[in-house]
């Protein structure tokens, strides 16, 4: 029994329009997903902005509403969860992608820790203010902190706040949303390294939404690319970034810049392969509709979106 | 050896905060050649554009000392119409957000015939609009007569920067200035955008500065490199050099900073501390001292310059031969050159 | 352009609920009152039971919403009831004032954005300067003056020690319709309360139009502009004056309704024989059918003045017009 499995995801937004502004057409944001993961293990899902990923995030712990599907938390179904089950609510927790603009600048950093707390757990001033300074310690930030404002951080402490607060309830599952793209790289590597350390602490899992393959090869087992609310490939670290077989994988392993100058022929060289792959076999790789196929496993671990070969 | 398009000569640009001014550029000469691409990294905060809007003199409330030279005249003396008539001519800027770079209440085509209107007023209006679907074009734009028509919020956001960039490059600048010009874009739209100045450079013999805090633009683009910290120049080399053997400490942190391959089972490098302010800013001696801390103090210069160590390759101060992370061994510290 | 025609028609639709909720509110307040406001046939003075007695005789026991559906159509016709003091139709007596309210509202409008525009630009441009700290000045005591003080002062100065103004009425006693002096005559009646009260009124779209400027000048895409080579000139021509003053066009709107609030007093203060007067005067003499109408027609003036603001709006700003 996998410890999150997400089967046929759906997650459809009504658009409104014509005069009465009824609802004339659906954005199909997330349009069929499935994977599962492992307990302890990360999970990265990677693709262009648009292509669903916070949406699909969202609906996993219940912020955007599945319009079919099931999601199955480590038994149970936690589909469209109502509030009567809160507790396994509780253990699974989002990181927002902006650090600026996730918490909130009025309240001060024991109101913004503590505030799951409240919801969930009734704890006298004293117990919360204990907890909140453990969980301060726990992501390095000095006990002063406490009563501070978000603005008198940096954009790196920032981050920390929002994982102190994600980890104040002990949850077991993180969804983190691009907790590092608005961050400098060297406070991205003081992030990423807080997020493996926790890990490895607390035994979390997480979901790692990104768009930077660089990062998401540093952190992730496994990977799923998702291309217009369709998964277009999944597979392990490995299978991805030594073995793309989706042209579109292709083309975003294609675009990491490579770190190595002595590389750059090679790398502009591999991109125009890629590109004039992408453009002469287009519609090998995408059906009429320009969305993606079903996936077809191609190893154990490596799945493919391929049309049925006739 | 080409012709030095750009110098800068001992630049320093300070902002005024309660009735002081602080340098956010301090003391910086560099060079740009033509057909040359020179990066400025360094992390958020340490003054590149700052020193990008000098070079523009788009500042408006800032001091402005020492010489810029453009093809041998100083620009810093230069009256307000001469200024207008360098910008967007000779000398163009990119900016980082395409999305608000743009008048949203002006159409794509009158935003690229402006900067055309501004300098060959002689164009009439059909070769105005010629010329500007062709810039569209040029720019990798489908359909650009389509495109001349629209608005700034009806184009995704590489297009916005597609466009900006038709704006810089419309009359043909001889120094095209870059800050992050991909720093908000997506990966596959940044590669993109990247490989379009390649090509523009290729056919331009334009000297560009491009600026980024993405070591891995860095070294897809650029021929030389200058490493910015707290307002001063701290290594400046060759793009081979630099990422070879890069000398600086600042240089090597961030260069070990950055998640890649070989990094997958290693923890990344953290720079401690964080870019200090420039209220904050101790001036004297080193400015990097305070987030290396377990480098002995009695290694640091007092006022560490910039020395040459090798045929262009300029790294302030000398103690970067003590340099060492904490967890190597103090003793097999340095690879390569001692 | 066709989405143009889509938001129009759908901004055109959202004054239907409007105007309902208007003339039922409207009708509301004319049941309160006492006699019957809607038609004025009944002396609100009569005591309650012989009151009740000519209700009886005239019909005007209906139920509620006969009476409402009635009163509509009448309206729609253009026959708002009876004026019981003055023994006329409500409408005849309203026609001429409306024309002299409608008049004294497009002076009071251009004088206010005469003053507002160069005075918002100047401020905004040079903002913290010595000019702006004026101007800024002028606005803050422009917040501070009731309109009724202020007209009185502009009036007992202008109209009666200077006499450079007639100090009522909305045209000289004896000329023609018509004629150029007739024409000359009105202006110059409605130019003094039109200054007193655009003076006042300005001060709101000055102070918008400041910060607007001021908002508009930190934009990127100003510095795009800069960095192409335009002049400070064009810069605030083309770029910053241009967009900021989108966002004044959508206020046009609230400045009718905050028009109509100001010629209530204005009017009466200066005896112009305006809507504003009528209802101040209708209320003291007990004319509740005149009450009645005037109200629902301020209402219908502030609906409409809404509407245009968004469809200038829609005309100006293209990510209005293209969505
Ligand atoms: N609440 C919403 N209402 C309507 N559309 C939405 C909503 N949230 C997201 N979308 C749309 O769904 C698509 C996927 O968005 P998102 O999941 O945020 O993508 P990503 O995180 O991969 O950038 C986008 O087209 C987005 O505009
Ligand atoms: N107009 C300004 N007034 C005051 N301080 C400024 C201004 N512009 C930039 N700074 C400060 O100067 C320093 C350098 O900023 P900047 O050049 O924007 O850095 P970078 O582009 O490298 O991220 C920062 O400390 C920043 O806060
Ligand atoms: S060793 Fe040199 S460069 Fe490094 S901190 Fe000391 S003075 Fe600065
Ligand atoms: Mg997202
Ligand atoms: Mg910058």
């Amino acid at each position: 029994m996998a410890f999150l499995e997400v089967e046929d995801l759906k997650v459809h937004f009504p658009v409104k329009g014509g005069i009465f502004g009824r609802t004339v057409d659906h954005i199909r944001a997330v349009d069929g997903v499935s994977f599962s993961l492992e307990k302890g293990k990360t999970y990265g899902l990677v693709g262009e902005s648009g292509s669903g990923k916070t949406t699909t995030g969202r609906a996993i712990i219940g912020l955007n509403r599945a319009t079919a599907g099931k999601i199955t938390y480590n038994g149970h179904d936690i589909t469209n969860l109502k509030k009567a089950d809160l507790d396994v609510r509780k253990e699974i927790q989002m990181i927002f992608q902006d650090p600026y603009s996730s918490l909130n600048p009025k309240k001060r950093v024991l109101d913004i820790i503590a505030e799951p707390l409240r919801n969930y757990e009734k704890l006298s001033k004293q117990e919360e203010k204990k907890r909140v300074l453990e969980l301060l310690e726990l992501v390095g930030l000095s006990s002063e902190s406490i009563t501070k404002y978000p603005h008198q951080f940096s954009g790196g402490q920032r981050q920390r706040i929002g994982v102190a607060r994600a980890i104040a309830l002990k949850p077991k599952l993180i969804i983190a949303d691009e907790p590092v793209s608005a961050l400098d790289v060297s406070v991205q590597a003081q992030v990423l390294n807080f997020m493996e350390d926790i890990q490895e602490a607390l035994g979390l899992t997480y979901i790692f939404i990104g768009h930077d393959l660089g990062v998401i090869r540093h952190m992730c087992d496994d990977i799923g690319i998702m291309y217009k609310g369709r998964y277009v490939e999944e597979g392990t670290v490995d299978d991805i970034f030594d073995n793309p077989q989706h042209i579109y994988t292709k083309r975003l392993v294609a675009a990491i810049p490579d770190i190595n100058p002595e590389n750059r022929r090679e790398q502009i060289y591999y991109r125009q392969e890629v590109q004039k792959e992408y453009e002469q076999s287009y519609d090998d790789y995408f059906g009429d509709d320009g969305l993606a196929y079903g996936l077809k496993p191609i190893s154990e671990t490596h799945l493919v979106a391929l049309p049925e070969k006739g | 050896m080409n012709e030095k398009l750009l110098e800068i000569k001992n630049l320093k640009t300070s902002f005024r905060i309660e009735d002081q001014y602080y340098a956010a550029v301090d003391d910086v000469s560099l060079t740009v050649n033509e057909n040359e691409v020179l990066a400025i990294v360094g992390e958020s905060g340490c003054g590149k554009s700052a020193l990008a809007f000098s070079l523009m003199r788009l500042h408006n409330r800032a001091k402005i000392e020492g010489d810029i030279l453009f093809k041998g005249d100083d620009v810093t003396n230069y009256s307000a119409g001469q200024v207008n008539k360098l910008r967007g001519n000779e000398m163009s800027m990119i900016f980082q957000d395409p999305l608000t770079a743009l008048n949203p209440l002006m159409k794509i085509g009158d935003q690229i015939g402006e900067v055309l209107l501004l300098h060959k007023g002689k164009f009439s209006n059909l070769n105005r609009k010629q010329k500007a679907i062709s810039l569209l074009d040029k720019v990798g734009i489908a359909r650009p007569e389509h495109v001349y028509e629209q608005f700034p919020h009806e184009l995704s956001g590489g297009m916005r920067q597609r466009v900006v960039i038709a704006i810089a490059i419309a009359n043909d600048p001889e120094v095209l200035i870059a800050d992050e010009p991909t720093t908000a874009l997506d990966a596959t739209i940044q590669s993109q955008i990247l490989d379009l100045l390649n090509e523009l450079k290729e056919n331009m013999n334009a000297g560009i500065i491009l600026i980024t805090h993405d070591l891995g633009v860095v070294a897809e683009m650029a021929d030389r490199v200058a490493v910015m910290y707290a307002g001063q120049i701290v290594e400046v080399a060759d793009v081979h050099a630099l990422f070879g053997m890069p000398q600086h400490p600042y240089t090597r942190s961030l260069l070990s900073s950055v998640p890649n391959a070989e990094s997958v089972d290693s923890k990344l490098h953290v720079i401690q501390g964080i870019v200090p302010s420039l209220k904050n800013l101790t001036r004297e001696g080193c400015r990097f001292r305070s987030r290396i801390p377990w480098i002995d103090e009695s290694v640091h210069e007092k006022s560490p310059e910039l020395h040459e160590i090798s045929p262009n390759h300029f790294v302030r101060c000398t103690c970067y031969k003590n340099f060492y992370f904490p967890d190597e061994k103090k003793e097999d510290k340095r690879h390569g050159i001692s | 352009m066709n989405h143009m025609w889509k938001f129009s028609v759908r901004r055109m639709l959202i004054i239907i609920p409007q105007l309902l909720l208007l003339s039922l509110l409207v009708f509301l307040m004319a049941q309160a009152m006492p006699g019957d406001a809607l038609t004025g046939q009944i002396n609100p003075d009569l005591d309650p039971q012989e009151m009740q007695e000519q209700r009886e005789e005239l019909g005007l026991n209906d139920p509620w919403h006969i009476k409402y559906a009635d009163w509509i159509t009448s309206a729609v016709r253009g026959d708002l009831g009876q004026s019981f003091q003055f023994k006329m139709p409500a409408s005849e007596l309203i026609w001429n004032r409306m024309v002299n309210s409608f008049w004294l509202g497009v002076a009071t409008l251009i004088i206010t954005y005469l003053l507002a525009i160069p005075l918002g630009i100047t401020s905004g441009r040079f903002n913290d300067s010595l000019l702006d700290s004026s101007i800024t000045g002028y606005t803050y005591i422009g917040f501070a003056t009731p309109i009724f003080i202020f007209a009185l002062v502009m009036l007992w100065i202008f109209g009666y020690q200077l006499g450079w103004f007639p100090t009522s009425g909305s045209v000289a006693p004896g000329s023609d319709p018509g004629t150029f002096e007739y024409i000359v005559s009105k202006i110059n009646h409605l130019l003094l309360p039109a200054i007193s009260l655009g003076l006042i009124t300005t001060v709101n779209t000055v102070q918008y139009l400041r910060s607007e400027i001021i908002d508009t000048k930190q934009k990127d895409f100003i510095i795009t502009a800069r960095a192409k080579g335009a002049s400070e000139s064009r810069v605030y021509n083309r770029h910053i004056f241009r967009n900021s003053l989108l966002p004044i066009a959508a206020f046009f709107g609230f400045e009718i309704t905050g028009l109509i609030g100001g010629t209530v007093f204005v009017e009466r203060i200066f005896g112009y024989p305006g809507m504003g007067d009528l209802f101040i005067q209708s209320v003291l003499l007990r004319d509740y059918t005149v009450v009645t109408s005037v109200v629902l027609l301020f209402g219908l003036a502030s609906i409409l003045g809404a509407l245009i603001s968004d469809i200038i709006l829609s005309l100006v700003d293209p990510r209005i017009r293209i969505k």
